[in-house]
């Protein structure tokens, strides 16, 4: 069996998430080879066939001649399965690649699972076995869902190239807002999900909050609404937290909310739903309202 | 010019799931359903488009799906968009991304649209492949993800929003297809003026059988919940009696209260 892995490289630099699909082949006992668009300059530690295109002139986001320089390489390899990080890189360029190829596209595979792959659904409180019809698939996979692997090594470059007008230019990247609060070094954080309900709920964790001495945290709903400012987002598109103590409130626990906040040493989640999947991190998981949970106890706090 | 909008149906979040009788996706019994949220982003774009664009320009909704959709399709009309096809499909759950996209995309072909809106993903189904697939088989333009919108003059601009908040700026010629992500923009409420104009509206049914070609590429072969993790604690029960209990915990596991 044989993967052709697509690694990723932004503003310059190989993306050290690269190194997750080797985890993935590794767990699929399958030979490798590589592709990234980037530079000579950045290689991979991979002793493999890389194929190389420079990102100077191919572009860091470039769809239609990236899509051109993965079929290129599709037709060397023959590969079984072409894999993806589930990024906003491979969800944007998979769909591409297997529709150009007709076969089937699995998305976010967290595990492989007896003969096929195991994927979230249900915003990741259910889980799905998929299996591709034919033999060639395309896969992408989750973030974080398998280790990273840096086997060593100098690549064999076989070195691409791609030409042609494309429909859609790329104009240039925008930096990530500056934070007015740096989490990642909080020790205790409490954080606000949609479950608060309504802006004016906020208050009420923030005042939990500052019983514990900790900083305000929120899921991205909360901050998409404008009820709390986007420096205290947590997750993919947030920041990345690494606490003594979450407090999770009133947040189901979305892929991209556990990616910023899993790391931290205790977690303690507050929702009504016993099923949300924050519980599967959570070393206590308190079923109730947080409407009334979260005040009783902060009034506790205070008395302490 | 010609816009397109597509939405999908899906169940309540917060709602239990179980499977159904062939084991390869949730049993609908009980379930509350609604407009995928990613969707609202991307119906309130194309509205909020529609309305600059002004007299001729127009607006279509498409969903695939049962009956029930039809509930999602009347939302999208009394936010703005003026006329719907409603692609009748008992079984679209069964159906891959693939043929969900071929079905849109045959649906599309003749209709010369200028641009399509989606979501970025189904929160069901989670594939964030429906979008994007539409426009590989249309041969439009795409970007996926976006959180800014603008267009001007055959001309889109778009804010693509990356990991760890960086964004990136793309320029797409039309026809194009965008997938939306959330907090592109703030979904409008439907007024009540607008939900009995919205009621005038046409809205197309056709059945699935005359725009699908397409076998599936991928199977579904099972449905279930995660495999328990265990080590977490799980507190049940009265108010005060769970206060009791996480202030223990607080004092034995974490150096909060020392
Ligand atoms: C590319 C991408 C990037 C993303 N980046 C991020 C990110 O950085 N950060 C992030 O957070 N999300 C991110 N998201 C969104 C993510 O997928 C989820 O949509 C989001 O995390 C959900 O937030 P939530 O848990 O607050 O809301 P929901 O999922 O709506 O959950 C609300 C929870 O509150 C509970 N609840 C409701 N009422 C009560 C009550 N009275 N008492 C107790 N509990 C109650 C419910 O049971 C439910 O579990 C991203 C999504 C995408 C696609
Ligand atoms: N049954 C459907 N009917 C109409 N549009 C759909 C349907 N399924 C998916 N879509 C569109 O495709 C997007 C991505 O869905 P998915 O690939 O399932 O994650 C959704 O946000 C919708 O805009």
């Amino acid at each position: 069996m044989k993967t052709l892995l697509i690694g990723e490289y932004r503003e310059g630099k190989l993306l050290d998430s690269t190194y997750e699909l080797l985890g993935f082949a590794g767990q699929l006992g399958a030979e490798t080879a590589m592709l990234l668009v980037g530079s000579e300059t950045q290689l991979p530690s991979y002793g493999g066939t890389l194929y190389l295109a420079d990102a100077a002139s191919c572009g860091e986001y470039n769809p239609d001649l990236h899509k051109k320089l993965i079929l290129d390489a599709v037709q060397k390899e023959n590969p079984d399965y072409i894999v993806f990080l589930h990024s906003s890189y491979g969800w944007d360029l998979a769909p591409r690649v297997a529709a150009a190829l007709r076969v089937a596209q699995l998305s976010e595979v967290i595990a492989l699972a007896d003969g096929g792959f195991e994927v979230g659904c249900c915003n990741a409180k259910m889980r799905r076995t998929v299996k591709p019809a034919a033999g060639r698939a395309v896969v992408t996979i989750q973030a974080g869902a398998f280790p990273a692997l840096q086997p060593g090594g100098i690549p064999l470059l076989q070195k691409l190239s791609a030409a042609g007008t494309a429909a859609l230019e790329f104009i240039g990247y925008e930096a990530a807002e500056k934070k007015d609060v740096d989490l990642g070094k909080a020790e205790i954080i409490v954080s606000a999900g949609r479950g608060i309900g309504k802006k004016d709920n906020v208050s009420m964790i923030q005042a939990l909050a500052k019983a514990l001495g900790g900083e305000l945290g929120a899921s991205r709903p909360v901050v998409d609404a404008g009820w709390v400012e986007h420096s205290h987002q947590v997750g993919t598109t947030g920041q990345t937290v690494s606490p003594k103590l979450y407090v999770a409130c009133g947040i189901s626990g979305a892929i991209q909310h556990l990616a910023g906040m899993k790391k931290a040493d205790f977690i303690i989640a507050i929702n009504k739903d016993k099923d949300a999947p924050i519980g599967e991190i959570a070393d206590v998981l308190v079923v109730a309202d947080l409407m009334q949970f979260v005040p009783a106890l902060t009034a506790k706090l205070a008395k302490q | 010019m010609k816009l397109l909008v597509c939405i999908k149906q899906v169940p309540d979040l917060e709602s239990r799931f179980k499977a159904d009788a062939a084991g390869v996706w949730y049993n609908e019994t009980d379930l509350a359903f609604r407009m995928n949220e990613y969707d609202e982003y991307a119906v309130e774009q194309a509205v909020q488009l529609r309305e600059k664009l002004g007299e001729g320009s127009e607006l279509t909704v498409l969903s695939i799906g049962p009956d029930r959709v039809v509930e999602a399709i009347k939302k999208s009309l009394a936010m703005g968009c003026d006329n719907a096809a409603h692609i009748q499909d008992a079984a679209a759950f069964a159906k891959d991304p693939w043929q969900i996209a071929s079905i849109i995309a045959t649906y599309a072909q003749d209709k010369n649209f200028d641009i399509i809106f989606t979501g970025m993903q189904s929160q069901d189904r989670g594939s964030a492949q429906v979008g994007v697939t539409v426009a590989e088989l249309l041969g439009f333009a795409c970007t996926t993800t976006i959180v800014g919108f603008d267009y001007d003059n055959g001309i889109i601009t778009a804010k693509r929003e990356l990991e760890g908040g960086i964004k990136g700026i793309v320029k797409l010629k039309t026809p194009a297809l965008v997938t939306c992500q959330l907090g592109l923009n703030i979904p409008r409420y439907p007024t009540l003026p607008n939900i009995m104009k919205a009621k005038k509206k046409e809205i197309a049914a056709i059945p699935v059988a005359d725009l699908l070609a397409e076998e599936p590429l991928a199977t579904t072969t099972s449905f279930h919940p995660p495999a328990k993790k265990g080590g977490g604690i799980v507190l049940e029960g009265d108010v005060g009696d769970l206060v009791e209990k996480v202030m223990a915990i607080l004092k034995d596991k974490t150096a909060v209260l020392r």
